[in-house]
């Protein structure tokens, strides 16, 4: 839970501070400005790490077992 | 009428008619108009949570901002996908105690939780004031779509009409229910569209992204990349931070984390609503292919440049297509916002006025509210001139500060008493609301600062000082330690 926690501060840097460090065109990353592509690349770990959290969550596994689910 | 006007009117036909028939069988009380009796599910929360991303601001304010301003258009994508992490912390909490107190508004949440009915009210009215440019901008983009898919035949101003009588009498008659189900439809429509767009038209018109991007970087150095001064690093760092706090600070957006049924949904859409906003990239690529393609729009032009695009590349019909997309993200959000712009007025400022006023009164009142709010928001949209990213940073700059009192009030121990939350919110909310209003600068408030701190997101700014005057507030009217009341979550 706590090292789920420190995971989430990861994208917060990266975006946040991290960005100051990479404001350049090329080279091009997936045909995106090298900036541009930073920003994505923490959207995308960003969500990854939010799914590892998810996993390492003990309230998510509670949850799952006690109740009849999701209505859909 | 031509082909793009007929598919844009069938659309606003459509809208109505799922907005009435998602009316049937539920008996119309203030918790069914509001939060639909907080009874979705995880997919119907989904689509509420991601209709806050793709309104009209992501569409032609994205695309704009990337014709007109270049790499500042990046932090729509940063922030988003940093609000969503803190949500997985952020909103079960604030679910939780709103389902075991019954709340229906935000302003219910925060008179409760520090136990001040008038912190309530500073709290809607906060919430009325930055709900408002909201509005004013789902508006324009109805405005721009129609007129310019009208190919000029009619006017921006009939069409601004047209779409806020559309967005009033939906909201009227069906309140939540109907929004829900047009951000289905909504949701669908926008995402095909989006997509076949920005990889249509890079690839059409200049063979492939990185062409289009060495193209752009050729003709125009440096705009792909944040300025030395003015929308600087700075200003990205200051306005991805104050729009990530205050994503859920909006009243519509906090309002719709009470419709969820379990808490648990939040956690797992705080993994899916991250990748969802990669459809943000298609956005840009529209705007960026518009750059070359469109040249010389300047100043509130820059929201018409995929609108110009597509009428200079696609069939009429074809612009019906994205003119229906179009106005939907307006429709939709739009009706979200009048649904709590409403209820906060009738529910959360006049009530408390009026304690004895019972509830179905209360229900009437909020309905008859839509109309003269809507009329409001369409005064201030043909007053113009704004673009639309201008118009929700204001927005967020106002609702943002809302952001600290209610991280405390989830402390186990709430650090600020409801003295200092309220200073901080009027110091936050009257600085931003004077600078805004008179273009004033942040340092010719406080000169001892340097000029480059003019590059700070004002709202963020605001932010600061608004802190600061809470704690300032807090520590000199703290009870003693041993009597202050201990509330639970």
């Amino acid at each position: 839970m706590t090292a789920a926690r420190w995971l989430a501060v990861l994208p917060f840097l990266g975006i946040l501070v991290g960005t100051a460090f990479v404001n350049q065109v090329e080279p091009l990353v997936f045909g995106l400005p090298f900036v541009l592509a930073w920003i994505v690349g923490w959207v995308v770990g960003g969500a990854v790490l939010i799914a590892i959290a998810y996993a390492l969550d003990p309230a998510n596994a509670e949850t799952a077992a006690g109740r009849d689910g999701e209505g859909r | 009428m031509n082909s793009a006007l007929l598919i844009i009117a069938l659309s606003v036909i459509m809208a109505l008619a799922l907005g009435l028939a998602a009316r049937r069988g539920v008996r119309m009380t203030l918790e069914q108009w509001t939060v639909a009796g907080r009874a979705f599910g995880g997919p119907l929360v989904f689509l509420l949570s991601a209709g806050e991303i793709y309104t009209t601001f992501t569409f032609l304010g994205g695309s704009g901002y990337a014709y007109g301003r270049g790499a500042p258009a990046y932090y729509i994508l940063a922030y988003g996908s940093l609000a969503y992490i803190l949500s997985y912390w952020l909103l079960p909490p604030i679910w939780r105690y709103a389902k075991q107190e019954r709340l229906v508004s935000q302003s219910h949440f925060f008179a409760k939780k520090y136990d001040s009915p008038g912190l309530g009210v500073l709290v809607a009215v906060v919430g009325v004031v930055a709900l408002v440019p909201y509005l004013v901008l789902q508006f324009k983009g109805l405005g721009i779509i129609v007129s310019v898919a009208s190919y000029g035949s009619v006017s921006s101003t009939a069409a601004i009409w047209i779409g806020a009588a559309t967005v009033a009498v939906y909201v009227m008659i069906s309140g939540m229910h109907g929004v829900a189900w047009n951000a289905a439809v909504k949701d669908i429509l926008i995402l095909a569209v989006v997509v076949f767009l920005g990889a249509y038209l890079p690839l059409h018109y200049y063979g492939g992204f990185a062409d289009m991007f060495h193209a752009i970087d050729a003709a125009k150095p440096g705009f792909l990349t944040f300025k030395p001064s003015g929308e600087s690093v700075l200003w990205f760092q200051s306005t991805v931070a104050l729009t990530a706090l205050g994503f859920f600070m909006w009243p519509h957006a906090f309002s719709a984390v009470f419709t969820a049924r379990q808490e648990r949904t939040f956690r797992r859409n705080a993994m899916i609503l991250p990748l969802y906003q990669l459809i943000l990239l298609f956005v840009f690529f529209c705007g960026f292919a518009a750059i070359l393609k469109v040249p010389g729009l300047t100043g509130g032009e820059i929201d018409l440049s995929l609108f110009k695009l597509s009428i200079q590349t696609f069939d009429p019909w074809f612009v019906g297509v994205i003119g229906a997309a179009g106005v939907l993200t307006a429709l939709v959000p739009g009706s979200i916002i009048l649904v709590s712009a409403a209820t906060l007025i009738a529910n959360d400022v006049l009530r408390p006025l009026m304690p004895a006023v019972p509830e179905d009164k209360v229900t009437l009142t909020a309905r008859g509210l839509v109309p003269v709010i809507a009329l409001v928001a369409v005064y201030f949209t043909l007053q113009g001139g704004q673009t639309i990213v201008a118009l929700l940073l204001m927005g967020y700059a106002f609702v943002t500060q809302l952001f600290p009192a209610v991280v405390c009030s989830l402390m186990a121990r709430n650090p600020m008493t409801k003295q200092g939350v309220i200073a901080g919110i009027v110091v936050g909310v009257a600085v931003v609301a004077y600078v805004t209003l008179t273009h004033a600068t942040f340092v010719s408030l406080l000169p001892f600062l340097p000029a480059k701190a003019n590059e700070v997101n004002i709202g963020f700014a605001a932010l600061i000082l608004n802190v600061l005057a809470a704690a300032a507030v807090s520590l000199a009217t703290r009870p003693a330690a041993v009597s202050a009341p201990s509330r639970p979550g």
